[in-house]
């Protein structure tokens, strides 16, 4: 395969709803790995989703998945699991027939279909609940039914669209454990939450979403970098923060070197992090702070999110 | 390449294999609904309600009491052609198959058909067979039991009547019949789903058109179902007064020729249906 066969491509896509926009000019190329669509409500993270498995049509430009494109269906659903947002559900299906009815219409027989449905089935934990009907499922079990039924035929892309929505802590835990070890195995796993502290732990690279228009895109902290208009933060936590922080301030590059709240440590804000990285080399060398870590504050999915698209924290919005 | 090289090189590539798996497995979900699903039971009501009548007919005359044979055929073929025809046939294949896509959009499921690696046309095909197969059951049976409850009550002349007379051939051509009326209004009403959201406005367009189809120029005719079932029915009822709308056939076209014209006419729906469904995009908020 081929590299530019082994990503998904958006090119110039625009997509109205009449004159409503969804997403406008999207150029997007995502290698495989945990992708994370992060947006506030209405950013467009769904219509993207819909417009990569072929659900809707961009009203202009081009889209293909590993060099497929929807047109083929045959072939690209082969590659392709989506866990869409709907809470539906064929009617007086149980879980167990629900996956074995989506693997069926994929041209498997009965014992191929079965099989696959409780590979997928256990794997998301749902041994015991599989056999009764989904209609008496909690919100948390759909959610995971639907999960295992976007996994179950083996995807090499796997589109999740808030697939943390209802599940309990225990649940999210298992399923970003999941996710990160479908990102490891090479698979295209596109996730967009609203919990960014969870995704932000197995993103490999993130697209910031608001309005329609794709904010930033990349590795996070290669995104994080080209924030300019707010200096990294680091915590370094040594034995003399005071004396650290003096010896830091009297740099350019440093804005603000306050003693962290414990008294242990000294929180940095840098507008130029590869120069604080030498500066701190140099400073250990020259004198002896004991210096115990070195950790940015701010390089994570829930600082972008603010500093790019503003609003909520604590961890979701 | 040219139009015949591409078409041989289509059917020589073709996943007929698959295609076929994904029609059956379409039909085992598709006919689970269709035939047990709460919506139906007007349906079979529909279907039914003559079978009660004729069934009523059939205790309070035994034997042939009070009726003879041939005004009971008379009566048949006006059942059939005024009730199963014009009401029973049409409004059920509208309720059938009018829900096979839209009935997924109201319930937010047609995404799981579009996600799986089949293609529209495949879906739509599949779904067509899914309405015609649980149509046919209902009025094929329907039919058959008034047929039956019709001529059983004569006793030895009735059943002389059936087996020696005729009766069963006007029996293969009632059940055909029935079989090209789902196929016609079926192919229709899965058209008119995937185009207009309320089936009941274009389906009073279609009832209009069908009923009226007789006063419009010859070739507007061969547009309606019914233009072609007329003249398949194996007894004709009296063509006099108001009921010559109903009966009176212009231009009549042979059999061999009217069953072949009904079924390029289907065709020709189905085509636009998974053309239609090809540009289909999910947007259950619109609709």
């Amino acid at each position: 395969m081929t590299e530019s066969n082994n990503r998904i491509v958006f090119e110039n896509v625009s997509k109205f709803y009449g004159e409503v926009l969804g997403v406008n000019r999207v150029n997007l190329s995502l290698p495989p790995g945990v992708t994370s669509l992060v947006g506030p409500n209405g950013s467009g993270k769904t219509t993207l989703m819909n417009l990569m498995t072929g659900l809707i049509r961009p009203t202009q430009g081009s889209i293909t998945v590993l060099g497929l494109t929807s047109d083929d269906p045959e072939e690209f659903f082969r590659h392709v699991g989506y866990c869409t947002q709907f809470d539906s559900f064929p009617k007086g299906a149980t879980g167990h027939e629900f996956i074995c009815q989506s693997l069926r219409l994929r041209g498997l027989n009965e014992a191929e279909a079965g099989k696959l449905a409780w590979e997928a089935i256990e794997r998301l934990g749902m041994g015991d609940a599989a056999r009764r009907r989904v209609a008496g499922y909690s919100k948390g079990m759909r959610q995971r039914i639907r999960l295992a039924q976007a996994i179950a035929h083996h995807p090499t892309v796997l589109v999740l669209d808030e697939p943390l929505n209802g599940l309990d802590p225990m649940a999210r835990a298992e399923t970003i454990a999941l996710f990160e070890a479908l990102g490891k195995q090479g698979l295209h796993v596109i996730v967009s939450s609203h919990v960014l502290h969870e995704v932000d732990k197995i993103s490999d690279q993130v697209v910031l979403m608001s309005y329609g228009y794709v904010v930033a895109e990349g590795q996070i902290h290669g995104v994080r970098s080209e924030v300019k208009e707010h200096p990294m933060q680091i915590l370094v936590r040594c034995g003399n923060p005071s004396g650290m922080a003096s010896r830091l301030f009297s740099q350019d590059h440093v804005v603000e070197a306050k003693l962290n709240q414990d008294g242990k440590g000294v929180l940095v804000r840098t507008r130029d992090a590869d120069q604080f990285y030498l500066l701190l080399n140099r400073i250990m060398v020259e004198e002896d702070f004991s210096l115990e870590a070195v950790t940015p504050a701010d390089d994570d999915v829930n600082s972008l999110y603010q500093y790019l698209i503003g609003g909520a924290a604590g961890g979701t919005v | 390449m040219s139009p015949l090289a591409s078409a041989r090189k289509f059917f020589q590539e073709a996943s007929w294999q698959l295609w076929f798996t994904q029609v059956m497995a379409i039909l085992r979900i598709e006919l689970k609904k269709s035939l047990w699903m709460r919506r139906s039971i007007w349906i079979y009501l529909l279907a039914f309600g003559p079978v009660l009548v004729i069934g009523g007919h059939a205790l309070e005359s035994r034997m042939g009491r009070n009726c003879n044979l041939t005004e009971d055929t008379q009566v048949l073929a006006g059942i059939f052609q005024l009730f199963y025809l014009r009401l029973g046939i049409f409004f059920g294949c509208m309720g059938l198959f009018t829900w096979l896509f839209r009935g997924e959009i109201v319930e937010k499921s047609l995404h799981y058909y579009f996600l799986a690696p089949m293609r529209r046309e495949v879906l739509t095909i599949g779904k067509f067979l899914a309405g015609l197969i649980a149509a046919v059951l209902t009025f094929g049976t329907s039919v058959l039991l008034s047929f039956t409850l019709m001529y059983a009550h004569f006793g030895a002349p009735g059943s002389a009547f059936v087996f020696d007379g005729g009766g069963l051939g006007h029996l293969f051509q009632y059940l055909g019949v029935t079989l090209l009326a789902c196929v016609g209004y079926g192919s229709i009403f899965l058209a008119l789903s995937l185009v207009i959201k309320n089936p009941i406005i274009p389906g009073i367009a279609v009832l209009l058109w069908e009923t009226f189809h007789a006063v419009l120029p010859s070739l507007l005719q061969k547009l309606s179902v019914m233009f072609y079932l007329k003249q398949l029915c194996p007894v004709s009822i009296p063509s006099e007064g108001l009921l010559a709308l109903f009966t009176v056939v212009a231009e009549p076209v042979p059999a061999w020729l009217a069953v072949p014209g009904l079924l390029c006419l289907c065709s020709a729906i189905l085509v636009y249906a998974c053309l239609r469904m090809r540009r289909t995009e999910i947007s259950y908020l619109a609709d």
